[in-house]
């Protein structure tokens, strides 16, 4: 799907890749044993380590790297067996060491990909360059006092994984499908919750435009970009800038620029007096990384089913209709809850059940799938009813809202208040004579020809069943009388 | 008397209740109290009641029978170890009141092991000098004094200075240092006394103040071989914080002394014999070789065709690491702080004021060489001449067991001397830095004095790892040169 | 190639150590005197070297996912120059 933007002197296309900070879930820090618990006392969840104190040394996180590993076979990536973690110097108040703690040449994950659908429909595979484990900053302050910041350290050390793609992605929609996708995919792996707003999950995003068929030309960083939509947001504005700049005769600075949302526009970010040289070298407090094949193989046996893997297989498994099945995976707890409901049951019917009347339900009451009135169980039990003819489609919502309401198991309902189906023909054929009796008139319009009035027999047959007659029945039994 | 036993001796003295760890610890304190004004071999002493403390609970326990390996020896700890609640220097401006709120490893097993720590002692600022001239507190002078010139004040090398100068004076009776080109071997054998770098990942690393990560190790300064393989017992070990520590087992380092060397291969490194040694090192040298082979050891020539690299490709990968190790030191966190408006202005300022010039300028040298188009060029070079250095001996330990050369190439030199020009200063790394550079064990001995009375000392490297037969070696030509000469300043010289 | 006074100035600002001109010229000289002393490396042939990170002597252990540390706030700000309340505190930083 072409974004394009229509300039003076032609036609642009912008080229945009993401590179995505990604916080890994673990208990403790990537080098310390210090917890990752999110919104502690400030300082409290800072080893000496973490402060680097004189003489303290890192110890790498086994977990941490098994996450990571986890997030390349997700994205389809190679794993490297070696890698290295790299010393990236630069002075900040909220970076202790003097340098972050990164792989710079030897990352442990290389090429992968990742497949993003667009709204029309259409799939596209947005390459990954790689992705390689480091530090987390700390925390700066700058509202609490006049004249100073304030550091805290509770995030320093923390394991993130950064996650860089190719500069595949052609429109705003595109890095917007790539970042769901890929923040499915990470919570599919549990290896990142992607809670953007917590910062677990920010994206750098380096944009640049060209005419077609043109070579790269020069692009700039905006930097920590915290939500899917401000990426959106900030790819249109500094393309639209840039263009400009362009048609202009001016020059596109290579730079680093932050997006200010209020204000819908990207802006430089203070520029520093020297460009920044990061003297990158291998970090001599560690040695290489070396992990073994079997084991990276364990990891790979245990990985959880894919959303798109999960996708092919209801719509193969259960006939669920392929946007249905898009909108069941979105979500790994509604897909579990989809299957729990539909395993040996009507696939179809399930998908409507659950995408049709419990999402209704669930946006009604505010809840979530997770915390959902209705059980997987229960709403499963509930087509059962159905299916065995307990009760009919028509009852069935009916015994829905009242399972909405009361969280009872669809049986009591069903007892409680007697919505059992009417099959007994005895019962349907006194009611159709008690109903041809009281409409003689329309009787006789139905026989001289007027066969739309069928539909009007069979609903007064419902009504005077209260709705629990078999409809297939009422059909039957009502045509060998009218027709009779 | 009590300040110039060996630790074997002391501990046997205690052990057999002729003297008390009490009586033992004063007599030290008492001797620094005397001697170091004058020597300023310590930057901190310990406040006598903590190190009496101490020495109590020795004598309680050898009243027990649960007395430990180093149960009442009075120690000297470099300042570069982080010591909790002991103000730790690393003899730099920067550090000049920081109090560690933590033990670092190779002290807290000193510790366990029953040590009495004495002091902190002085050295070049964050290890950085071959002459402990750079320190914020002041240079520390060499106890040994040339015959007939005996006004003028020699360096006790570096940067493990004040360790080589207590342990020679009798301000302790051993003393942690740490080696990262020669910062133990050159001092201690400035000093007369017994030096031993071990290989690259004996004793952890984990609070030891960092200069060059790859290249830092901790080891004994102590007056005898068998001193240096008992306290390395104590201090080596693995440690989990420490992802470049050992897990080998620690072996019996102690009763490697005294083991035969008959049949053992004793290298000489053809490159060693640098021109310009001084006549009488290499005298030393071929006495050394003499001795050995009385011993029984046989004596191979081998090459390690790299070694006059070792000295320049060491100046570019020491300083670059330091460039990144000394980059916390910015007075936010620990540490003096000058202020200024802007926080680039706090870095600038602190760290102007707060840095010695040497260090000033090691951090700007590596800054330098690893710095956008220099890294190929300098650091990433150096790395794989460093390749090429560690072969060498490699291959040399396929034909030899050990090799021997000198310590350093000139016996204690001047203060003031050598100083002008930083290679020239920089050449009395020249011997030691090639096995600090490999990774491998070296141990100094004092064999004898040049002709003005100055200790010299001989040099044994070893497989990595095989610190037992570099002191076997060691052991063997410690017997052989029966070096009993000990310093004009002196505690017991009645001074 | 020898080192001149800008490329010192940078290095000096990289490494955020503030020299006044007429040292960095004395810095300037003695590490050019250094460099030129390195130059003895040119002769070595690496062709084929792989370069050595570290000592090279064990694999990177690796530790269990625990928390062991943290938890002591006092002893990380013990020794802060200038702090308010549980912050570090440092001049006021624009972004
Ligand atoms: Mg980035
Ligand atoms: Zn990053």
């Amino acid at each position: 799907m072409s974004y394009l933007i229509e300039g003076k002197t032609g036609t642009w296309e912008i080229v945009v890749g993401l590179e995505v900070h990604a916080q890994i879930i673990s208990q403790s820090k990537l080098f310390s044993g210090a917890s990752t618990k999110f919104g502690g006392e400030p300082n409290s969840q800072v080893s000496l380590v973490d402060a680097a104190f004189p003489g303290m040394l890192p110890v790498i996180n086994r977990e941490c790297v098994a996450q990571a590993v986890r997030t390349g076979l997700g994205l389809n990536a190679r794993i490297n067996l070696q890698s290295r973690f790299d010393r990236k110097n630069y002075f900040y108040a909220d970076l202790p060491q003097g340098y972050q703690i990164s792989q710079f040449e030897h990352p442990i994950v290389g090429e992968g990909s990742i497949e993003i659908e667009l709204a029309n429909g259409e799939t596209r595979q947005i390459g990954i360059t790689r992705l390689h484990m480091e530090q987390d900053a700390g925390k700066l302050l700058h509202d609490q006092d006049p004249t100073r910041s304030f550091v805290d350290l509770n995030r320093s050390g923390v394991a993130l994984m950064e996650i860089v793609s190719e500069p595949d992605i052609r429109a705003p929609e595109e890095a917007g499908a790539y970042l769901r996708k890929l923040r499915q995919i990470l919570r599919y792996l549990g290896t990142c919750d992607g809670n953007m707003d917590e910062g677990s999950m920010r994206a750098d995003v380096n944009v640049s435009v060209r005419k077609a068929g043109e070579p790269f030309r020069t692009r700039c960083e905006i930097k920590n970009v915290n939500s899917i939509r401000f990426v959106m947001q900030a790819i249109e504005a500094e393309a639209a800038r840039q263009v400009e700049i362009w048609e202009n005769g001016g020059e596109v600075d290579q730079e680093t620029r932050l997006f200010d949302p209020s204000r819908g526009e990207t802006r430089t970010m203070r520029s520093k007096e020297d460009a920044h040289d990061y003297r990158y070298f291998p970090d001599p407090d560690l040695l290489p990384l070396v992990i073994e094949q079997a084991w990276v193989d364990g990891l790979k046996a245990e990985l959880p089913e894919l959303p798109d893997a999960k996708r092919a297989r209801f719509q193969a498994d259960y006939g669920v209709p392929f946007y249905d099945a898009g909108v069941l995976v979105a979500e790994q707890s509604v897909a579990d809850f989809f299957e729990t409901v539909a395993k040996g049951r009507d696939g179809k019917l399930a998908v409507t059940w659950v995408t049709g009347d419990l999402f209704a339900a669930l946006n009604r009451t505010s809840r979530t799938i997770e915390n959902s009135p209705v059980s997987a169980d229960s709403l499963g039990k509930m087509l059962d009813l159905i299916a065995d003819g307990t009760i009919n489609g028509k009852i069935a919502k009916e015994v829905f809202e009242d399972m909405v309401e009361t969280g009872e198991s669809p049986d009591a309902i069903v007892e409680k208040k007697g919505l059992r189906q009417v099959t007994d023909t005895g019962v349907i054929d006194s009611a159709i004579d008690a109903i041809m009796a009281k409409h003689a008139d329309k009787v006789a319009e139905y026989r001289s020809g007027k066969d739309k009035l069928f539909g009007f027999f069979v609903g007064q047959v419902m009504k005077e069943t209260k709705g629990k007659a078999n409809p297939a029945l009422v059909n039957e039994a009502l045509k060998g009388k009218l027709d009779a | 008397m009590l300040t110039g036993l060996t630790l074997t001796q002391a501990r046997e003295g205690l052990a057999a209740r002729k003297f008390s760890a009490r009586e033992l610890a004063k007599a030290h304190l008492d001797a620094i109290a005397r001697l170091n004004p004058k020597l300023n071999a310590y930057i901190t002493v310990i406040p006598e009641a903590d190190v009496l403390a101490a020495a109590d609970a020795a004598d309680a326990r050898y009243a027990a029978g649960t007395a430990r390996p180093m149960e009442g020896l009075p120690v000297g700890v470099k300042d570069l170890f982080c010591t909790k609640g002991v103000k730790t220097t690393a003899a730099s401006k920067i550090l000049a009141n920081f109090v560690p709120p933590y033990e670092s490893t190779v002290t807290a097993r000193l510790l366990d092991a029953g040590s009495v720590f004495v002091g902190k002692t002085n050295l070049d600022e964050f290890a950085m000098g071959s002459a402990n001239i750079t320190s914020a507190f002041g240079s520390v002078l060499n106890p040994w004094q040339r015959k007939g010139e005996e006004t003028v004040a020699l360096v006790p090398g570096g940067s493990s200075g004040g360790s080589a100068a207590a342990v020679a004076a009798g301000l302790a009776l051993a003393a942690t240092g740490t080696d990262t080109g020669g910062s133990i071997r050159q001092p201690a054998a400035f000093c007369g006394i017994v030096g031993l770098k071990p290989t690259y990942g004996r004793c952890s690393r984990w609070g030891t103040i960092a200069y060059a990560s790859s290249l830092d190790q901790a080891g004994p300064m102590t007056r005898t071989v068998a001193d240096a393989g008992l306290m390395l017992e104590a201090m080596a070990g693995f440690d989990e914080k420490d992802s470049t520590c050992s897990n080998r087992p620690v072996p019996a380092f102690a009763q490697a002394v005294g083991k035969s060397v008959k049949g053992l291969r004793v290298g000489i490194p053809a490159e060693y014999r640098a021109p310009g040694l001084s006549p009488e090192i290499s005298a030393m040298w071929e006495q050394g070789i003499a001795w050995l082979r009385e011993a029984g050891c046989e004596i191979v020539d081998v090459s390690l065709p790299h070694t006059k690299y070792g000295l320049a490709t060491y100046y570019i990968i020491a300083p670059a690491e330091c460039s990144s190790n000394l980059a916390r030191y910015d007075g936010i966190r620990f540490g003096e702080r000058k202020d200024a408006a802007t926080l680039d202005g706090v870095y600038e300022l602190t760290r102007a004021e707060g840095f010695g010039e040497e260090v000033r300028n090691r951090i700007l040298m590596g800054t330098y060489v690893l710095s956008a188009g220099y890294y190929d060029a300098y650091y990433l070079k150096a790395q794989k001449v460093r390749t090429l250095i560690k072969r060498d001996f490699v291959q040399a330990f396929e034909q030899v067991d050990v090799l021997l050369t000198p310590t350093a190439p000139s016996a204690a030199f001047a203060q003031g001397e050598n100083m002008a020009d930083p290679v020239q200063m920089y050449l009395n790394d020249i011997f030691t830095v090639p096995a600090s550079m490999a990774g491998v064990p070296a141990l100094s001995v004092p064999v004898g004095l040049d002709a003005k009375g100055l200790p010299l000392g001989l040099q044994i490297i070893g497989r990595h790892f095989d610190e037992e037969t570099v002191l076997s070696v060691g052991g063997a030509l410690e017997a052989a040169a029966g070096f009993a000469h000990t310093p004009t300043l002196h505690a017991e010289a009645g001074a | 190639m020898s080192l001149d006074l800008a490329t010192t100035r940078r290095i000096a600002k990289l490494a955020r150590i503030g020299l006044a001109d007429a040292e960095l010229e004395t810095v300037r000289q003695k590490l050019d005197g250094i460099l030129g002393w390195f130059n003895q490396l040119s002769e070595v042939d690496v062709e084929g070297v792989p370069p050595m990170v570290g000592t090279e002597m064990e694999a990177l252990r690796q530790r269990e996912d625990v928390v062991t540390d943290g938890n002591c706030q006092a002893a990380v700000l013990s020794n802060a120059p200038e702090k308010s309340g549980p912050f570090y505190a440092v001049p006021k930083v624009v972004e």
